[in-house]
């Protein structure tokens, strides 16, 4: 299948701009041209991807973006194990990202923490037409009742609140009053702000900075005694456990985690990141606000890394350990040497199984560039990607150190458009999310989720690289990709062809 | 190391390792933990009747609620019908959330387009959003009709979905005579189950009552047809193929109205059909002709069996009609309405889930279960539960209102083994967990979500609901028609027979009464 490797770099591009251009027809005239911009070949030496990003999305092309409230509530909020998050408006939005998005944790659910409970206002008409502030009031109170040993509250607003006027900052200051300085922390991410979750990150980021770090008592000394080598895990959400994964590693070079955000992060954690002597970023794009507002306001330098297949890990782990002494150094080189024999021999099993397969990806904000090395530990080549919510500093750091020229690039892209990319392009897997998933699978491509890991995980790290080297044998090489033919049809084909 | 390329282990496992289990120990320092016997004396009094007491208080906030938004029900009745694209006007992650739920649950794709309404459009309003909405969605995927509802940011800055859609009409995005029906969903009215029936009512009254002033009203000339509306049903694939074999059994005209069952169970064979099955535009406009609807779930359809009334066809509701005389009712409902016989094959067929209830009621009578679902669901699996001689002891519907309480209480009041049982209308899972705690049951039916409720309070679980997210392909599966009925029979007497093989399983303990014939 792979049409990559029987072609020139030349004939792919020609190629892939015909794509573009054939695909472009379907739309009105004002909409292609919206939507040109968005596509693009990647064209090697370039500082980015040559697409425009962070737009607005064009009405009735079936984006498959999200919403702000999805990005504060569901990606950066949602995983703080020890405080309440209120989905703050209507039941929906609520009840579709209830325990969707795998952020694991410890801790006794329903007691001390709460990721998987859905929490919401369910509002009521008399709530959208009195405001909802008094409702407010009391679930405050009920949630104090009802579950003692929270140690925060947030309050995620949905679509109507910015729309009927509630006030819920006062009614936090308010009760965090009532309540003797407990932490409660109203967020505007409603759905409607910005053009997809990217905006609702931003907002959460905004809201640690004000209603965290904004309130931190005295010199917010932390509970524990600082070492020069505390660091904490930012933009990592511990889907199916990628921020233990990660963070066994950190710890084994010598280094100390100090806090994790935000998945199985805690309230403690937050407030304790100012004393961190690195910020750690993986995923740049939903945390990198408050990477930058550490730096600014507490001195504290940010480094991006990338956990996922032993390439780039090896690289992080050095560019980490760059920060510190020789001791980290050493560590790092220690735990490098440590895996190798694991990496090796999950590259001798799977590599011969995964040589030369093609990948198409579409994901959030980070992965689209991110996970391409670990795609290339086994020999496979990433010939399209493109990202739901990036923005132009996420296609240039893609540019630049990830994609390969004549690379298809596609942001914002909708049903439409994907399908027809890959109904062309033919990969050996479509890398993407739960609502891509099915499509592609009746075409008879073999997918996997990369928001979710499709249930699987964790694929940070060393023992993460060897899960999804696991997974991607298994979804390209189930015996059932060559059974989507009845025999009949397919003998019938063959008998045309045949006749030809 | 506990990872191994021979033998790779996932998060299931990795983490009950030694270095990782050291890890978290060591990361709890710097998560100023709650002292665990703290932890543990909530824990225990969250397990009390006067933690009941209080939670039962509570006015305003919902925890773990078991219901949905209207809009989820609008593209759920949208795409049962011949090439539709729904269409929700408002805010685009709503959408994209719509489409996820549903997609999580049938394990199948679910198209459905946003007109991604963003803050300027929340001051100035979504008309140019709806004009270009339509126009791209008709040029993209060809639909043949596009079935508008709205999310609560349209509502809430009070869009008129019918002046836009005449108007992007007069400005060219869609041909005059494009249908394009519309309801009004807001979110924070009922819930998906009214969004459905909002939704069904709209596309009738496009096709019926003049396409919106745009083409003369229908004037009914009545055959001998029925109709027959299936309601929000995580079950739709297999009901709804069942209803229409019984139907054919019988030799009865039917439609179904927002058929489903083909657009959420497509074949993988190489190709992507957006579009399969579903009630032809035709079939809905003729449908006004029937003799009769019939409702299978009542409170998915008020507004429009009303409707249909108006229009002078006999209407009939059933509340999800699970097991032996909820199958007698509705098919002896058939016969009268259509004038045919009952065909003998149902006959047999009635007496084969007859021979099983009479084979292993037994294991199931005296039993007490707890039920939550939506009200139509839950009314369905009560009557069966007691019918087997089964107590229904906690029947919770979140999005349940008073009328439906009172017709549960009577059906529960009706029968020697719904004494002591109790409807509770718009309670949610943190309050059934009270009552699972204080009030302790054999087992639990729910949907995915029951999972924690059995973790919390060790009562099994049968997952019977919507939405299924953790177990796979029973939607396939009908629970209607008395082979329905087999299958909700067989499901509970699974669980029942496991259940007590794990507690007669410790050797030379209890494992005398591990027996191999039940
Ligand atoms: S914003 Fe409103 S319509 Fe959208 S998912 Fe939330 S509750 Fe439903
Ligand atoms: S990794 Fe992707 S999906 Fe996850 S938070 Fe970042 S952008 Fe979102």
């Amino acid at each position: 299948m792979s049409l990559a490797t029987t072609q020139s770099i030349a004939e792919i591009r020609a190629r892939n701009k015909e794509l573009i251009e054939e695909v472009l027809k379907v739309y009105p005239e004002k909409t292609a041209k919206r939507r040109a911009k968005h596509l693009n070949v990647h064209q090697a030496g370039k500082s980015d991807c040559g697409v425009k990003s962070n737009i607005k999305s064009i009405p009735g092309v079936m984006t498959i973006r999200g919403c702000a409230y999805a990005g504060s509530k569901g990606v950066v909020w949602g995983p703080i194990k020890d405080m309440v998050h209120i989905s703050h408006g209507p039941v929906g939005c609520g009840q579709y990202s209830w325990g969707s998005r795998r952020n694991y944790y410890v801790g006794t659910t329903g007691i001390d923490s709460f990721v998987t409970l859905q929490f919401t206002s369910d509002f009521q008409e008399k709530d959208i037409v009195f405001g909802g502030d008094k409702k407010l009031v009391k679930i405050l109170d009920e949630i104090q009742e009802l579950f003692p040993l929270n140690n925060g509250i947030t309050i995620q607003s949905e679509c109507p609140i910015g729309l009927i006027g509630d006030d819920i900052e006062a009614v936090s200051r308010a009760k965090s009053k009532e309540y003797g300085g407990k932490t409660i922390v109203p967020v505007r991410c409603e759905g409607f702000r910005g053009v997809s979750q990217s905006l609702g990150h931003h907002i959460a980021n905004d809201a640690v900075r004000d209603w965290i770090f904004g309130h931190l008592e005295g010199d917010g000394k932390p509970k524990f005694e600082p070492t020069p080598y505390d660091v904490a895990i930012i933009g990592d959400y511990n889907i199916g456990g990628d921020a233990w994964s990660s963070r066994i590693l950190l710890e084994e070079m010598g280094l100390r985690v100090i806090a994790q955000w935000s998945g199985d992060g805690s309230l403690a954690e937050l407030e304790a990141t100012p004393k961190a002597k690195l910020n750690i970023l993986h995923c740049y794009r939903s945390m990198n606000y408050i990477s930058r507002h550490m730096e600014e306001k507490f001195g504290i330098p940010w480094c991006e890394y990338n956990f996922f297949g032993p390439s780039k890990i090896a690289e992080s782990l050095r560019k980490i350990a760059g920060y510190f002494d020789d001791k980290i150094k050493e560590g790092a080189e220690r735990v490098i040497e440590k895996y190798q024999p694991l990496v090796n021999a999950v590259i001798a099993k799977y590599r011969p199984r995964l040589e030369g397969k093609t990948v198409m990806l579409y994901v959030g904000g980070l992965r689209p560039r991110h996970v391409i090395g670990a795609y290339e530990d086994l020999g496979m080549e990433v010939i399209g990607t493109g990202y739901e919510f990036g923005h132009n500093d996420d296609y240039q750091r893609t540019a630049q150190h990830y994609v390969k020229d004549s690379t298809l690039i596609y942001d914002d892209v909708n049903g439409y458009e994907f399908e027809r990319f890959v109904e062309k392009l033919q990969p050996d897997l479509v890398g993407s999310g739960i609502k891509e998933k099915y499509v592609f699978q009746k075409m008879g491509v073999p997918f996997r989720q990369m928001h979710s890991w499709d249930y699987s995980g964790p694929y940070h790290g060393y023992d993460g690289f060897a899960i999804f080297a696991r997974d991607m044998d298994m979804a390209i090489n189930s015996p059932i990709w060559k059974k989507t033919k009845a025999p009949w049809k397919e003998a019938s084909r063959a008998k045309l062809q045949a006749a030809e | 190391m506990a990872q191994s390329a021979e033998h790779v282990i996932d998060h299931v496992e990795l983490f009950r390792g030694p270095e990782y289990q050291q890890m978290l120990a060591k990361k709890k320092i710097f998560e100023n933990p709650r002292d665990p016997a703290e932890v543990e004396r909530i824990k225990e009094w969250t397990k009390t009747a006067e933690y009941r007491e209080k939670n039962f208080a509570r006015e305003a906030l919902a925890v773990n609620p078991a219901k949905a938004c209207q809009p989820l029900g609008a593209v759920f009745a949208s795409v049962g019908f011949e090439r539709t694209l729904p269409f929700v006007h408002g805010s685009q992650g709503c959408v994209a959330y719509y489409r996820s739920h549903l997609s999580r649950h049938f394990k199948e794709p679910s198209s459905c387009v946003s007109s991604s309404m963003t803050e300027d459009a929340a001051v100035f309003g979504g008309l140019n959003n709806m004009t270009d909405g339509l126009a791209n969605s008709y040029n993209m995927y060809k639909p043949k009709m596009i079935a508008v509802s709205t999310t609560c940011m349209a509502e809430v800055i009070g869009d008129d979905l019918n002046a836009f859609i005449k108007t992007s009409k007069e400005k060219g995005s869609v041909p005059a005579d494009f249908d394009v029906p519309f309801a009004h969903t807001p979110a924070f009215v009922g819930s998906h189950v009214t969004g459905y029936d909002n939704a069904l009512k709209g596309i009738l009254e496009h096709f019926w009552d003049g396409k919106a002033g745009t083409a003369p009203k229908l004037e009914r000339k009545p055959n001998g047809a029925i109709n027959i509306i299936g309601g929000f049903d995580g079950y739709t694939v297999g009901n709804l193929r069942e209803i229409k074999r019984i139907l054919e059994l019988m030799g009865i005209q039917h439609t179904v109205l927002a058929d489903n069952s083909e657009v959420f169970d497509t074949p993988t064979d190489g190709e992507f059909r957006m579009y399969d099955g579903g009630t032809t535009l035709e079939d809905a406009a003729n449908a006004i002709h029937a003799k009769a609807t019939i409702s299978m779930q009542q409170w998915c359809t008020e507004k429009t069996l009303a409707f249909v009334a108006e229009h002078g066809q006999d209407v009939v509701s059933f509340n999800y009609p699970v097991g032996l005389s909820a199958t007698d009712d509705f098919i002896v409902a058939l016969s009268r309405l259509s004038g045919k016989e009952i065909p003998e094959q149902l006959a047999r067929e009635r007496g084969r889930l007859v021979d099983a209830i009479a084979d292993s009621s037994t294991h199931v009578h005296g039993k007490k279960f707890a039920i939550y679902g939506d009200p139509d669901l839950c009314y369905g699996l009560a009557a069966f539960l007691l019918e087997l001689g089964a107590e229904p002891t906690h029947v919770l519907s979140t999005n349940g209102n008073k009328a439906w309480q009172e017709k549960m209480q009577a059906l529960l009041a009706s029968s020697p083994f719904g004494q002591g049982c109790q409807a509770y209308p718009g309670r949610d899972l943190w309050h059934m967990r009270s009552l699972l705690f204080t009030e302790p049951v054999d087992f639990l039916i729910g949907n995915t979500y029951g999972k924690y409720l059995e973790r919390d309070t060790g009562t099994p679980l049968i997952r019977i609901g919507f939405p299924i997210f953790d177990r796979h392909h029973h939607h396939r599966s009908p629970l209607w028609g008395y082979q329905g009925g087999l299958n909700v029979l067989v499901k509970i007497l699974d669980k029942i027979f496991d259940e007590i093989d794990k507690n007669t399983n410790v050797l030379g303990k209890t494992d005398y009464s591990f027996d191999i014939i039940r």
